[in-house]
């Protein structure tokens, strides 16, 4: 899309006319809230314990650098494997209670009653089992995450039309044929559609660990940073998370529109 | 002539014992390589007639044998046909089209195989449809009518002795519909296969079918049996013959009555 743009754009256009605002948007809007930000700090006054400007921020960034880094991998590393773990687990899950009604009305019930369980509340149980440190963090991650892709696969199969299956039963096809053929193919646009969702769960479930019963990790840097009045430090923490929340999401996006691009026609048809 | 498909005295009954009765009684012979139309009130259970043939229910009562054997599990000789398409958006046409032939158990295991005599065959039945060359697209770059062809051809892959069309061309403008009225009169001509038609267009009845049942609102039975007799080639001129609006009128009536007797 962005090629065709620069070719039609004849050279005689005034610059404003050859941008693509669209594309420069995010970026434009970003610049923004950060503009906003620090004319708020420098018009009120606030001192940098309440709210730190930006400027100050990535000041503690740079200065801090070596401990953001290696947190925000740690913090990384805890999150993709409990993430992992939760799409292989949702996605069994799901494949099993999408199979059958019985199971489905039986599981469904218990898995919402799962859901509505803070998983802050649960991290004491798993630090009394696996002791602090990565495990809780990884398994927070994965508890909090495999909700939304269970729901998304066990819907995809649900909602199967018919009419489809009565085609393809009527050629004799067991279930299993009906599973593979049509089942699985139609729920991978709300597989991956759920993918979105889980990721930036995860992280919040890691972080939330980190926090409670880590000695590494984002979460345990800002309670230590919070702890020492560090504010520039906790802001720091923060915009890092929200960098690899981005990152992440958008990997996911990607490998959703590399995977069920027949799904999103309309957007490609442009 | 032998029966493809015989129905004596079914009954059928959604639900248990006390839900609806959506057949009762009904008795339906039809021959093999003809062409049978049902048509009836709406509700009459020509859904369930359709399920009853193709195997996907089992009568409470009385007996269904397709093909010289009872009906107690799905009979894989039949294709089906729905006024929805239903082509799967992630396959391509031809893709659809040859999704049959993964399912039933005497060609699933020759597939591989055998792949390019199978999409010849595809390829061919999309050129008596007038859909050459349309293969490589996928369902939802096609118009309705289009997808309602490609439906037809992938009803009709696993060379079925019976198809089975249940109001297939509902959806679609008159022009197109009457377009595919040809398709399926010559498709019918050329391939020998006994089709049962369920529709609600009592013209269209008229038209394709050697044979038409009217049905009576629920519980569905048999009313009357018309033989129709124009003669074969039948060109779309035939329906502005006085002869066929008077069939068409006699069939209206004896529907219009089974609806105030419901």
């Amino acid at each position: 899309m962005s090629v065709l743009t620069e070719n039609t754009a004849t050279p005689g256009k005034p610059l404003a006319q050859r941008i693509n605002w669209v594309k420069l948007a995010p970026w434009l809007y970003t610049i923004g809230l950060f503009l906003a930000w620090e004319l708020l700090v420098i018009v009120l006054q606030t001192p940098p314990t309440i709210l730190p400007a930006p400027s100050r921020v990535f000041q503690a960034i740079v200065q801090y650098w070596s401990p953001i880094w290696k947190n925000s991998l740690q913090t990384l590393y805890t999150t993709t494997v409990g993430f992992a773990i939760a799409v292989v687990a949702g996605l069994a899950i799901g494949l099993f209670i999408g199979w059958s009604k019985a199971i489905y009305a039986g599981l469904y019930p218990l898995m919402i009653g799962f859901n509505a369980i803070p998983k802050v509340a649960l991290v004491p149980i798993l630090v009394i089992w696996f002791g602090i440190g990565a495990v809780p963090a990884i398994l927070t991650a994965f508890l909090i995450s495999f909700f939304p892709i269970v729901v998304n696969v066990a819907t995809g199969l649900a909602t199967i039309e018919p009419e489809t299956e009565d085609v393809l039963r009527a050629l004799g096809a067991k279930k299993l044929d009906i599973m593979l053929k049509v089942g699985i193919p139609r729920s991978m646009p709300y597989f991956f559609g759920s993918l979105k969702v889980a990721i930036t769960l995860a992280f919040v479930g890691s972080v939330v660990s980190e926090t409670v019963a880590s000695n590494y990790g984002l979460g345990n840097m800002m309670s230590s940073a919070q702890s020492q009045f560090n504010v520039p430090l906790v802001f720091a923490g923060l915009l890092m998370l929200a960098v690899e929340g981005i990152a992440m999401y958008a990997l996911m996006a990607w490998i959703e529109m590399r995977m069920t691009g027949w799904a999103h026609r309309s957007t490609m048809s442009q | 002539m032998t029966h493809l498909v015989s129905i004596d005295n079914v009954d059928m009954r959604y639900g248990g014992a006390a839900g609806t009765l959506a057949v009762s009684g009904l008795t339906m012979k039809v021959g093999k390589g003809e062409f049978a139309a049902v048509v009836g009130p709406s509700g009459c259970g020509k859904s369930t007639l359709m399920k009853l043939v193709t195997g996907l229910h089992i009568p409470q009562s009385g007996v269904v044998v397709v093909a010289e054997k009872q009906v107690t599990k799905p009979v894989s000789i039949v294709g089906m046909a729905f006024q929805n398409p239903t082509m799967l958006p992630w396959r391509t046409t031809l893709d659809n089209i040859l999704l049959p032939l993964e399912i039933v158990e005497r060609h699933r295991h020759r597939l591989r195989a055998n792949k390019k005599e199978y999409v010849e065959k595809a390829e061919h039945l999309l050129e008596t449809v007038g859909l050459k060359g349309f293969g490589s697209k996928f369902p939802w770059q096609l118009s309705g009518g289009m997808q309602q062809r490609a439906n037809l051809c992938r009803a009709l892959i696993h060379e079925p002795e019976l198809l089975m069309l249940d109001e297939p061309f509902g959806a679609l403008d008159a022009f197109t519909r009457e377009e595919l009225w040809c398709v399926i009169r010559d498709l019918h001509a050329a391939q020998g296969v006994t089709i049962i038609l369920v529709t609600h267009d009592l013209r269209e009845a008229t038209f394709l079918a050697d044979r038409i049942f009217v049905m009576s609102a629920r519980p569905g039975k048999v009313l009357k049996e018309h033989a129709v007799p124009f003669a074969r080639p039948r060109d779309l001129e035939v329906m502005y013959e006085k002869a066929f609006n008077d069939m068409v009128h006699e069939l209206h009536g004896e529907i219009a009555s089974a609806r105030v007797v419901a």
